[in-house]
């Protein structure tokens, strides 16, 4: 059996979860998640502007903090903090914590050979839209291919303290070290996809152990001090789901399941570079206090193709907020929002899209929200976005003139004028597996 | 009699692009029957009115006990390029506990 804890479920989840992990208890692989779909994009600017960046800057000195504990433990540790520049990341963590042995996963970063797949013909099509990269070719920030866990099982057996890659499959850096330690082959489809299983469960974090849980959320101890999640997985692909004794939070099936339905689409066919999972195949079962049994994982054959995740420049946007109060405040902001529109209208400003919210009222249900009668306050929540920034920015100058010039008791523009961000927006597409060959790199 | 969906069940919904998904899981697998036969597509389509602006896919575990729905065009575009405050439709969920199904009092039973 070995133990596999997750510490960080997206980049910006609690410093202290994977601190804690290591101190509070035994684990053998320590893995961290910091790739949201969007994040490439955002690390491809930062090396843009500083070659020697582009990677989750909050690990290498996490590593540091670490390197003497891990060492002392026999703790590796496997994240996705490569970003799209993982030597960079990796000489970092050699600086900072030199004792530390550190290997590298290459070849998910394609956003040089885009061209040349488009010209052999691989459209990479929209999946979501089935439109042709062509439409927007000129815009890609970034194109990087989910990896999945047999290279960074490969890493592993380099003998690292630290696998770093770019992107990966997020659930591959739990699959990795049972493929290591078991001796998994590429062809063992149903133990595959119980690491998987095991995987998807912990990679969002605290979401398995009573985060962010529904089912009786106000009887869940101590989230102050949540544990986060751990799997001890057996050869054999049966795995409990667990946390260390003492901590927060809750293992229940209720907190499982939970997170087995979070974000997936046909649970039947859970797509993975290394297996297609059925998540309706496995067995959930009590296992003790904070502890949940899974077995009966079933897998199917990898797909031939391999999923690539495109960001590219979509334009801009900013986003106004006013609050109006008692009497008749959600009147007032629905007057305030008429106001804004007809002002635009006025100076002929055309967006791609134009959306206005009423916070107390409907912003986060939309027409299922039950109905509001005469709340005490209503915020205004009014945003665009288009291709011209220019007619952003002429947007944000028209929220806060209201505080005058509109309906009576506006306020809240203590913030002052809205800002324009840059718009990154995703586009997923599909290549051949035989057009990426990942490779490993120790790096001294 | 008519009850709530937060009587038997409990969700968690996220996104993908610009679909939501919303897995909805009975407390007790007891009740998954009731789910299957009330929580269709059609309905949760219908309670989200304009914010599910594409079809709605429903999918069954019955192994686990709860069904899982893709909303497409849910989100205003989705993820950074959304407008909405719940972007990432992590609110969704909570929404379709207010629900109401039909359910025997037999069958609420323990």
């Amino acid at each position: 059996m070995i133990r596999i804890a997750n510490g960080q479920g997206f980049w910006g989840d609690w410093l202290e979860a994977p601190v804690r992990l290591v101190e509070q208890g035994p684990i053998d692989y320590l893995t961290l998640d910091y790739l949201a779909e969007v994040t490439m994009s955002v690390l491809q600017k930062q090396k843009q502007k500083d070659p020697a960046l582009g990677y989750a800057r909050d690990f290498p000195p996490l590593m540091a903090r670490l390197a003497a504990r891990l060492r002392e433990r026999n703790v590796k540790v496997i994240a996705n903090a490569g970003g799209v520049n993982p030597l960079a990341c990796a000489r970092e963590v050699r600086r900072l914590a030199p004792e530390l042995k550190v290997a590298v996963v290459l070849g998910d970063d394609i956003s040089g050979r885009i061209d040349s797949l488009l010209a052999r013909g691989h459209l990479l099509r929209n999946l979501d839209t089935g439109e042709p990269l062509a439409a927007i070719r000129d815009r890609v920030l970034s194109a990087n291919v989910y990896l999945g866990a047999f290279p960074l099982a490969r890493a592993l057996a380099t003998g690292a303290d630290v696998v770093i890659t770019g992107r990966c499959a997020d659930a591959a850096l739990a699959v990795a070290p049972m493929i290591h330690r078991f001796g998994w082959r590429e062809t063992d489809w149903d133990a595959l996809a119980a690491g998987i299983v095991a995987g998807h469960i912990i990679e969002c974090g605290a979401q398995a152990t009573g985060g962010n849980c529904q089912a009786d959320w106000q009887s869940i101890p101590d989230l102050a001090n949540i544990g986060y999640p751990i799997v001890e997985a057996e050869p054999d692909g049966s795995a409990v789901v667990t946390k260390h004794p003492g901590t927060g939070g809750r293992v229940s099936l209720a907190t499982v399941k939970e997170q087995l339905v979070y974000e997936i689409g046909d649970p039947r066919a859970y797509i993975t570079p290394d297996v297609v999972a059925d998540f309706t195949s496995i067995r959930l079962a009590e296992a003790g206090p904070d502890r949940v049994r899974i077995t009966g994982a079933r897998g199917s054959p990898r797909p031939a193709t391999l999923k690539v995740s495109l960001n590219y420049a979509a334009g801009w946007k900013a986003t106004g907020t006013l609050v109006y109060s008692w009497p008749q405040a959600l009147e007032k902001a629905q007057a305030a929002d008429r106001i804004v529109r007809e002002r635009l209208a006025g100076l002929g400003l055309a967006f791609d899209a134009l959306e206005t919210e009423f916070f107390g009222v409907n912003a986060c249900h939309g027409p299922a929200a039950p109905p509001a009668t005469d709340p005490p306050e209503v915020q205004l929540r009014i945003g665009v976005r288009g291709m011209d920034r220019k007619a952003v920015e002429r947007f944000t100058r028209e929220v806060v003139p209201l505080v005058l010039s509109g309906p009576p008791s506006g306020t809240g523009y203590g913030e002052g004028r809205p800002q324009v961000r840059e718009v990154v927006a995703y586009w997923p597409a599909l290549i051949p597996r035989e057009e990426v060959e990942p490779t490993v790199e120790v790096v001294e | 009699m008519r009850i709530p969906l937060a009587r038997i069940a409990h969700c968690r919904s996220g996104d993908k692009g610009d679909i939501a998904n919303i897995g909805v899981i009975a407390h007790d697998e007891r009740r998954y029957p009731i789910l299957v036969r009330e929580v269709t597509a059609e309905r949760v389509k219908a309670f989200f009115g304009d914010r599910a602006r594409g079809r709605v896919e429903r999918f069954e575990l019955a192994n686990v006990g709860a069904l899982n729905f893709l909303m497409h065009e849910a989100l205003g575009g989705g993820g950074t390029v959304s407008l909405r405050v719940d972007a990432q439709g992590k609110t969704l969920g909570a929404a379709l506990l207010g629900l109401e199904i039909e359910a025997d009092e037999h069958e609420l039973r323990d």
